[in-house]
């Protein structure tokens, strides 16, 4: 028995929190002795109102998607995967490796393998977790956040000691070769007589992350492994009774969500810069848990979340540039948004769940 | 459509208001932040200098993440902004990317050499004022041992390590220079605290004076060798006010000259590559009320003959950067 109505629960909550956070956000800046009606149309419009603002609007927001459903499905199985910033950066080692060791003919197939490349990177860091969870009960939350360290240091020694060109100083891997670049929406929309932006970094990978939604909902709702994944997350001992394997289910779920997290490395890493550079995932993987947690766990939501998150980098990235609101501001109201969507949402919900419930009394 | 109406003047005034802005120039930060008492801060005050001197405006960014590079030049280039001033070395790769898309736009990269027909480059003679530092910190050591703090590990900053250590050597041939890096990523640029501690680790090697060329980590160095009790070099903007009569003196790098210059130019700039030494000025060291002190006449006369010397090419400093190695230092 519900105590609210589905559409409150998935609709209501979060543009209640949004606004929360916005008067919040708004008071901030009219702290400073800045505008906030502007800020907002400049947010609005910087991310939203040209084909360039959603050329990077949508760029970030598939960095949130495969970072949102990797958080996500380990979520359904009742762990909290807090790495997808270490497998995201190890699924950029992946691509870069893919990129730049194979001669590729077209982009197709690379493509397919850096996506491979970048999975497979993803899970091999999220597996060594997902195993001393499974085996030994050491806490995931611990072990993932404390892998996302050493992944960093990993990519460092890699960048600056192997990987690094000759007499380059930045520590970032050499450019990849012409053939592996990815057509850009502005390329993929030419032909169908849209005109898109030409300098915004959004590319195929986009297609691949929504692709990925579809992949998920289908296995979460549709196959054997996503109900066994659901039960292990509803109740480990119903789960053990029902006869499924706890272990297998824990590291089969943390697989798929370590390789969704690397796969983000096709977007940012292949699909914009086109070069490895140290800390290229800029916290997406972070974000993510945010994403997943405003999408309530659900692919479309995700799909909904990221994009969100996606329009409030791109807008913060237009105030830097075009207020004197200082950057450490933006991230405040970018945190202001994670913390009412996601940490507060309690706040948000008993209060409703209270007024649901008299509205129901008064019927009956 | 009558909520298309607002919309469509609110993206009316914008782009007004974007109009409005044209030509002015424009600055970009590295991400060590424009308030980093030093390579950062040194540009930011030749803009301000430039504002008060010309009443002009100019537009600014502080970066937060390696992708708005691009972004940030891309977005001034299109809105007008002329020249574009960037500062540090890893802009380079965006501005090979981006320089030729735009070839009515001027920009201006300070530390790195970058191609193309709308792009000034400008390099400064780093080794030249390290060597007149390294002299005065040689005769300023009475243990005969000097240390160095580099930021992060990369050639432009061996350069200045290389070029410390021939003056050490030039001034007193027996004395001992040591050399330590804070890292091997930019995060090197702005860690104080490691900082503190390789001076502390030079200290119980018997350096008495350090040489910090380290961004905002040299704060931490010049703040642990005020507590300690030895003397400091800082670097890029004149740091001798941060603890007077503790700081022997600093490598100044005129980067708010170059963008002095850049903004002054304006759309008109002349392009090409640009090197700023002792010769016109663009590095020196630094002289003032909280340093006078500290440096003898005898001090000051040396160091000035061998700048005389540098400007006039008699003597030739080494520069780590032409063949990736230094005789008088092995890092």
């Amino acid at each position: 028995m519900d105590k609210m109505p589905k559409w409150a629960d998935v609709v209501l909550i979060p543009l209640i929190s949004l606004f929360l956070a916005a008067i919040l956000s708004a008071l901030v800046i009219l702290g400073i002795g800045e505008d906030p009606v502007a800020a907002v149309k400049l947010m609005v419009d910087g991310a939203l109102g040209s084909t360039y603002g959603w050329g990077y609007t949508l760029y970030y927001a598939t960095n949130f998607m495969f970072t949102g459903l990797a958080v996500a499905i380990a979520a359904h199985a009742g762990l909290f995967n807090i790495g997808g910033e270490g497998q995201a950066m190890l699924g950029g080692l992946g691509v870069a490796l893919v990129c730049l060791l194979i001669p590729w003919p077209h982009w197709t197939l690379a493509l397919v393998f850096a996506a491979l490349g970048a999975g497979l990177f993803g899970a091999a860091w999220a597996a060594i977790p997902a195993y001393l969870q499974a085996k030994r009960g050491s806490h995931i939350v611990i072990t993932t956040i404390m892998f996302n360290f050493i992944a960093a240091a990993v990519l460092n020694y890699v960048l600056v000691n192997l990987l690094r060109p000759e007499g380059s100083m930045d520590p970032a891997t050499a450019r990849f070769p012409e053939a592996v670049h990815l057509p850009s929406l502005h390329e993929l929309l030419a032909p169908i007589g849209i005109e898109f932006s030409k300098s915004a970094p959004a590319n195929v990978s986009l297609l691949v992350a929504v692709g990925a939604c579809l992949f998920v909902w289908l296995l979460i709702w549709r196959t054997p492994l996503g109900y066994e994944i659901r039960s292990l997350g509803k109740s480990e001992p119903g789960a053990r009774y029902a006869g499924i394997s706890s272990v297998r289910t824990i590291m089969i779920a943390m697989l798929i969500s370590g390789a969704l997290a690397g796969m983000m490395a096709v977007n940012n890493v292949m699909g914009e810069a086109e070069r490895l550079v140290l800390n290229a995932t800029e916290g997406a993987g972070f974000i993510g848990i945010a994403v997943a947690l405003m999408g309530r766990n659900h692919p479309f939501g995700v799909f909904l979340a990221a994009i969100l998150f996606g329009f409030l980098y791109q807008g913060g990235a237009e105030l830097a540039l075009w207020t004197s609101i200082p950057r450490e501001l933006i991230v405040v109201i970018q945190a202001l948004v994670i913390l009412f969507t996601g940490a507060l949402d309690n706040m948000v919900r008993m209060p409703l769940e209270r007024i649901f419930l008299m509205m129901r009394k008064g019927q009956n | 459509m009558t909520l298309m109406k607002p919309l469509m003047g609110a993206a009316a005034t914008l782009a007004l208001t974007a109009g409005a802005a044209l030509a002015e120039p424009a600055l970009i930060f590295d991400l060590g932040g424009k308030f980093d008492k030093s390579f950062n801060e040194a540009a930011h005050g030749g803009a301000q200098r430039w504002t008060e001197e010309t009443g002009g405006t100019y537009r600014e960014i502080e970066l937060q993440s390696e992708a708005q590079r691009e972004q940030a030049l891309r977005r001034f280039a299109e809105a007008g902004a002329n020249p574009i001033v960037m500062v540090g070395f890893a802009f380079a790769d965006a501005l090979g990317q981006v320089a030729a898309d735009y070839p009515d736009t001027k920009f201006t990269i300070i530390d790195m050499v970058v191609e193309g027909d709308n792009v000034r480059s400008v390099v400064f003679n780093e080794h030249e004022g390290s060597y007149l530092v390294g002299m005065m910190a040689a005769m300023a050591s009475k243990s005969n041992t000097v240390g160095f703090i580099g930021g992060m590990d990369i050639p432009l900053i061996r350069k200045f390590a290389c070029g410390y250590a021939e003056g050490v050597k030039a001034a007193n041939p027996d004395a001992t220079v040591i050399a330590n890096m804070t890292g091997t990523t930019p995060a090197a640029w702005n860690d104080p605290v490691k900082g503190s501690e390789l001076t502390k680790a030079q200290i119980s090697q018997g350096a008495d004076v350090v040489y910090a060329a380290a961004g905002g980590t040299g704060v931490g160095v010049l703040q642990t060798a005020a507590d300690e009790g030895i003397l400091s070099i800082g670097v890029d903007s004149n740091q001798n006010h941060l603890h007077p009569g503790k700081v022997l003196t600093s490598m100044t790098k005129k980067v708010g000259n170059a963008v002095f210059e850049a903004f002054s130019d304006g759309a008109d700039m002349e392009t090409g590559f640009s090197v700023m030494g002792l010769a016109n000025g663009g590095v020196g060291y630094a002289m003032d009320e909280h340093n006078a002190s500290l440096v003898s006449a005898e001090m000051q006369a040396a160091v000035d003959e061998a700048a005389a010397k540098i400007a006039s090419g008699d003597i030739k400093v080494h520069d780590y950067m032409s063949d990736d190695s230094c005789p008088v230092l092995s890092f």
